[in-house]
């Protein structure tokens, strides 16, 4: 159990993989400009990163370590999850409307998104079972959805900020990022202390 | 003919770097560029994998059917991040390690899969060597670059080597916070010298209009998605005479 509450603490806070890591970027800094967005690809995100936690740990303990592929990881992780996103979005479509309403638009950007390869790779090589490996998944996506949201808030004051003319636009966008990253750092020491 | 070759070439290491100017692949730079050792590896790394997988796509373009392009373009991609893997795990375990997870995620790093789409399925094998090789130093230049300040000022090294003395180091810069600090400190400075001469940029994320043609996932991707369902459900709605009412 402290175990479980620790990989979600890291996951959120300590190791939060946008502003610690540097996973998922692209997103981090292309869909946090409108609150709506933020809330429907981090719901996206949560969903298909527990998901796909689930599924390749069981492919990868069950189908490839028996047939002696583990060193495929890096192929099969990848296609498990472009057709994982596929299939999701044909089932949400099909059996649960309102939510694939909701989450619809943004799966299909989560196929290239660097951050549920990682989650994935990155249980098997901490030999997580599964079901830390889904923890991981989930509170690696909650923690996405949340440097999203604080940061989509940073970008709505940043509107109304005057920076030097070659800083306007993705620059001054990065170094509020570099700020609240900074703030992530206070983290730091409370896992260790927490959980001893 | 040759100038068209040449311009092919330098392309991507100037004119549409893919780190400074489509702004590719990020992720990586700003994790990787700690370090000089570790940003010249990885872009060793990821300027092979550009080269030989716009090699084969280029060579399979008129095979792969269009529907499925993008999963035969990512198991292209992979088949050599893994031998890239294997290649660095067994001969430079060092590089390996500081290279750490990044190394693995060549596979759904914008660039790669950007370029295959954008040109190397529709140009010619030599054409997508060349633009493959220009992509890949462009995207090393930069990430050094990065990493020489970076290290300087973070580690007081340049390649390992001390420059600045012990105990005068900004240890910020080489942890996360200075990793976003100093990839917009590069950009306002192309932004400032592309003023200076007399040239207006405004760097932003996205592809200028060319959605749907890298991985790289911004809202406007999002808005382009969502006009196409929309479009799909009126002409389903117009043939059926239901449902397209209500979109």
């Amino acid at each position: 159990m402290t175990k479980i509450l620790m990989i979600a603490f890291m996951m959120i806070f300590t190791q939060n993989y946008v502003l610690v890591q540097f996973l998922a970027i692209c997103p981090f800094l292309g869909v946090s400009q409108k609150f709506d967005s933020c809330i429907g690809m981090s719901g996206a995100v949560i969903f298909v990163m527990t998901l796909a936690s689930a599924v390749t740990w069981l492919i990868y303990t069950y189908i490839m370590v028996p047939l002696g592929l583990a060193y495929l990881s890096t192929i099969i992780f990848i296609l498990v999850i472009a057709a994982l996103v596929q299939f999701v979005e044909i089932f949400l479509k099909k059996f649960i409307k309102p939510l694939y309403s909701a989450l619809g638009v943004y799966l299909p950007l989560i196929t290239t998104n660097c951050a549920v390869l990682a989650v994935t790779l990155l249980n098997i090589s901490e030999n997580y079972n599964l079901v830390e490996s889904c923890v991981d998944g989930f509170s690696a996506g909650v923690g996405f959805g949340l440097a999203l949201v604080l940061f989509c808030g940073v970008r709505k004051a940043l509107e109304r900020a005057r920076p030097p003319k070659s800083w306007e636009g993705l620059p001054i966008t990065l170094a509020a990022a570099a700020l609240t990253s900074m703030t992530f750092m206070g983290f730091a020491g409370i896992a260790d202390k927490l959980f001893g | 003919m040759k100038q068209s070759k040449w311009r092919i070439f330098t392309n991507g290491i100037f004119k549409e770097n893919p780190v400074l100017i489509l702004l590719l692949g990020c992720c990586s730079v700003l994790a990787i560029s700690v370090t000089v050792s570790g940003a010249l590896g990885m872009g060793a790394a990821l300027t092979f994998v550009l080269v030989c997988s716009n090699v084969v796509i280029s060579l399979l373009r008129k095979i792969i059917p269009d529907k499925v392009r993008i999963p035969c373009y990512i198991v292209v991609i992979a088949t050599f991040v893994t031998l890239v893997q294997m290649i660095v795990e067994a001969f430079l375990p060092e590089l390996y390690a500081s290279l750490g997870i990044f190394l693995a995620l060549i596979v759904v790093n914008c660039i790669v899969l950007g370029r295959a789409e954008m040109f190397a399925s529709k140009n010619g094998v030599l054409d997508s060597l060349l633009d493959g090789l220009g992509m890949g130093i462009g995207y090393t230049l930069v990430i050094c670059g990065i990493a020489v300040v970076r290290e300087l000022i973070g580690s007081g090294t340049v390649y390992g080597l001390r420059i600045i003395p012990e105990g005068y180091q900004i240890g910020i810069i080489s942890q996360t916070p200075g990793g976003f600090f100093c990839f917009g400190a590069a950009m306002a400075l192309l932004v400032f010298c592309m003023r200076k001469r007399g040239k207006e940029f405004d760097p932003r994320i996205g592809c200028d209009g060319r959605c749907g043609n890298c991985g790289n996932p911004c809202e406007n991707q999002a808005d382009n998605i969502r006009l196409e369902q929309i479009h799909a459900a009126k002409a389903a709605g117009t043939e059926t005479g239901e449902e397209g009412v209500k979109l």
